[in-house]
């Protein structure tokens, strides 16, 4: 009598080698271990910059640092107040993120639903490849495209002004500028995949009702891309935040009151021309002034996923 | 019941060189319930989307002939498809509400066409979902994310959706086939009861269900119909022999 061969390795019982199982464990070991090590940057990182950046706030007092306009750190009596450089970072990347989100959104729209191949086909690496071009880069091309011509507005706007201080065209205006377009390429790439992640059931239910090619699009696309939509806006104010070098080229970089045609200083481009030679108080106010960006950044970021995610939830 | 309300005149349709619609003609009528069967892939979506002008998206298609609604040729280029879909509502394969809550999908088309005043919408927006035979279940979580329904009740609020842009003719694609089998009778009382005030075109590959539903039988076969006519007799006396084989499961 011969038995059965079965084509099942060993067939007959449950009870194998369980080869898998110290994989499996060593995975989980791996997967925990990289998890720590994101939390322990962060929670380091905090650490780090509370312990540097509280010294010069009882130094100096926080309101005096957070309410005082004047900044002279190497005068003979020292001023510390960083308020106008608190709001040139909120206006500034504030107005780079109303001229470039709109302008992003709008240019995903036309590359995931109006554009044909062709055009999206040449368009679509050009968008990518802005996003790979280092920030400096931006800033070199600013001083040599941007400030020529934003000069040439102010001399046009002032030209009667007897007390206008003359910026060179590097001013508030031009750093919004270059955050808009820096922040195009990631708000138009991270939109433009949530837009083409909605099914075409959609569309084609919204088109068979009667709707118009572009209600289709407002009304339907766009709703149904909305938490992918936040994330890119997200993603976007985050570098338009944190972006140093371009603004320090093209900004002019002396604190001033958030006016269009004024030379700026963000809180980056504070910490970023200054640490260089900075010492004793100054240099902990600059770490100081780091901790504000932090808690400016992590303020953000909360009040965006709050606010947009919610909105993006159909209640 | 007489009346015809589409009347399809030598449609042909084209999928670049690939002949997905053969010469068909067909006289639908008015409040009536049509039924397209066939095996699958021989074009009752195809043709089912030439009504509404959905084939229109498709890139390289090209459509002869005329479908004439009450008497006016849709595919005279003066027709504005919009209009065309307004008058002629939809129901896909696979329910596909809008990720909104189940008001806003049943008010989309409404509001599409202008329809602003919210008393206006919510009576719009009650009169489809009861239509729909969905009212009962839904009315104490119209603000509730469609997606949480289940299929069956997805599917009865897409018909909700479509109704409450007020069609003429309702086009119904395989509306079942998603759906389990007490959700599927739901909506087989619904296509009953909506022929009463809408001209309805179904897809079935559910023979039973054609015959359970339908007034009238059109029989597709690579592009082509086979036989047309009233479903009581197309069922008990096919002409065709191909009809014959089709309808008692002897064919492929
Ligand atoms: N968008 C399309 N592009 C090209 N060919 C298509 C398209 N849709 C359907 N076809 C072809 O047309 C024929 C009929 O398809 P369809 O109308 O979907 O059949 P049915 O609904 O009866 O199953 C099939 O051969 C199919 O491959
Ligand atoms: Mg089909």
């Amino acid at each position: 009598m011969k038995a059965e061969k079965s084509i099942l390795p060993g067939a007959g019982s449950l009870i194998g080698k369980k080869s898998g199982a110290a994989a499996e464990r060593a995975a989980q070991i791996v997967f925990t271990a990289c998890a720590s090590f994101a939390i322990l940057a962060v929670a380091s990182i905090t650490l780090y910059l509370v312990l540097s950046g509280t010294p010069a706030i009882f130094q100096v007092g926080l309101k005096e640092i957070l309410f005082s306009t004047v900044w002279a750190p190497t005068a003979a009596q020292p001023r510390y107040g960083i308020l106008y450089v608190i709001l040139t970072s909120v206006v500034g990347t504030g107005l780079a993120i109303l001229l470039g989100v709109p302008v992003g959104i709008l240019t995903a729209v036309f590359l995931a639903e109006v554009a044909d191949e062709r055009v999206a086909a040449v368009v679509k690496p050009a968008v990518e490849l802005l996003a790979g071009i280092p920030s400096v880069i931006y800033g070199l091309l600013g001083i040599y495209l941007l400030n020529p011509a934003m000069y040439r507005l102010e001399r046009w706007l002032f030209r009667d002004s007897a007390t206008h201080q003359f910026t060179g065209g590097a001013n508030l205006l031009s750093a919004v500028i270059v955050l808009a377009i820096m922040i195009l390429p990631t708000v138009i790439n991270i939109s433009e995949t949530a837009i083409r992640a909605v099914p075409p059931s959609i569309k084609a239910a919204s088109l068979a009702l009667g709707g118009s090619r572009i209600q289709t699009i407002f009304k339907s696309i766009l709703p149904a891309a909305k938490s992918g939509i936040v994330t890119a806006v997200v993603l976007g104010v985050g570098r338009a935040i944190g972006e140093a070098m371009a603004i320090t080229l093209v900004s002019g970089s002396s604190v001033n009151a958030p006016l269009p045609f004024r030379s700026v200083r963000f809180l980056t481009t504070a910490i970023v021309s200054e640490m260089g030679y900075s010492s004793g108080t100054h240099r902990q106010m600059l770490f100081t002034i780091g901790l504000v960006l932090f808690v400016f950044i992590m303020v953000i970021n909360l009040i965006l996923t709050r606010v947009l995610k919610k909105g993006g939830q159909t209640p | 019941m007489e009346k015809s309300k589409l009347l399809v005149k030598d449609l042909n349709l084209y999928y670049g060189a690939n002949r997905a619609l053969k010469d068909v003609e067909m006289e639908i009528r008015d409040k009536a319930v049509t039924a397209l069967i066939g095996p699958s892939g021989c074009g009752k979506s195809t043709f089912l989307k030439c009504i509404n002008r959905m084939n229109d998206l498709v890139e390289n298609v090209r459509i002869r002939g005329q479908v004439l609604l009450d008497g006016e040729n849709i595919y005279d280029r003066r027709v504005d498809t919009t209009l065309l879909r307004k008058k002629v509502g939809m129901v896909f394969q696979q329910p596909n509400p809008f990720p909104m809550s189940i008001y806003d999908n049943v008010a989309y088309g409404p509001r599409l066409h202008g329809v602003k005043a919210k008393q206006e919408l919510d009576s719009i927006v009650e009169e489809a979902l009861k239509g729909a035979a969905i009212f009962e279940e839904v009315k104490d979580r119209l603000k509730k994310p469609a997606l949480g329904l289940s299929g069956g009740q997805q599917q009865r609020l897409c018909i909700a959706r479509a109704l409450a842009v007020r069609p003429e003719v309702l086009l119904m694609d395989e509306p079942t086939s998603a759906l389990d089998p007490i959700s599927t009778s739901k909506v087989e009382e619904l296509m009953e009861a909506l022929k009463k005030s809408y001209t309805v075109v179904v897809v079935t590959h559910n023979m039973q269900q054609a015959a359970r539903v339908s007034d009238d039988t059109a029989f597709f076969l690579l592009g082509a119909v086979v036989e047309f006519g009233p479903t009581a007799a197309l069922f008990s006396r096919p002409r065709d022999k191909r009809t014959e084989d089709y309808i008692t499961g002897r064919f492929g």
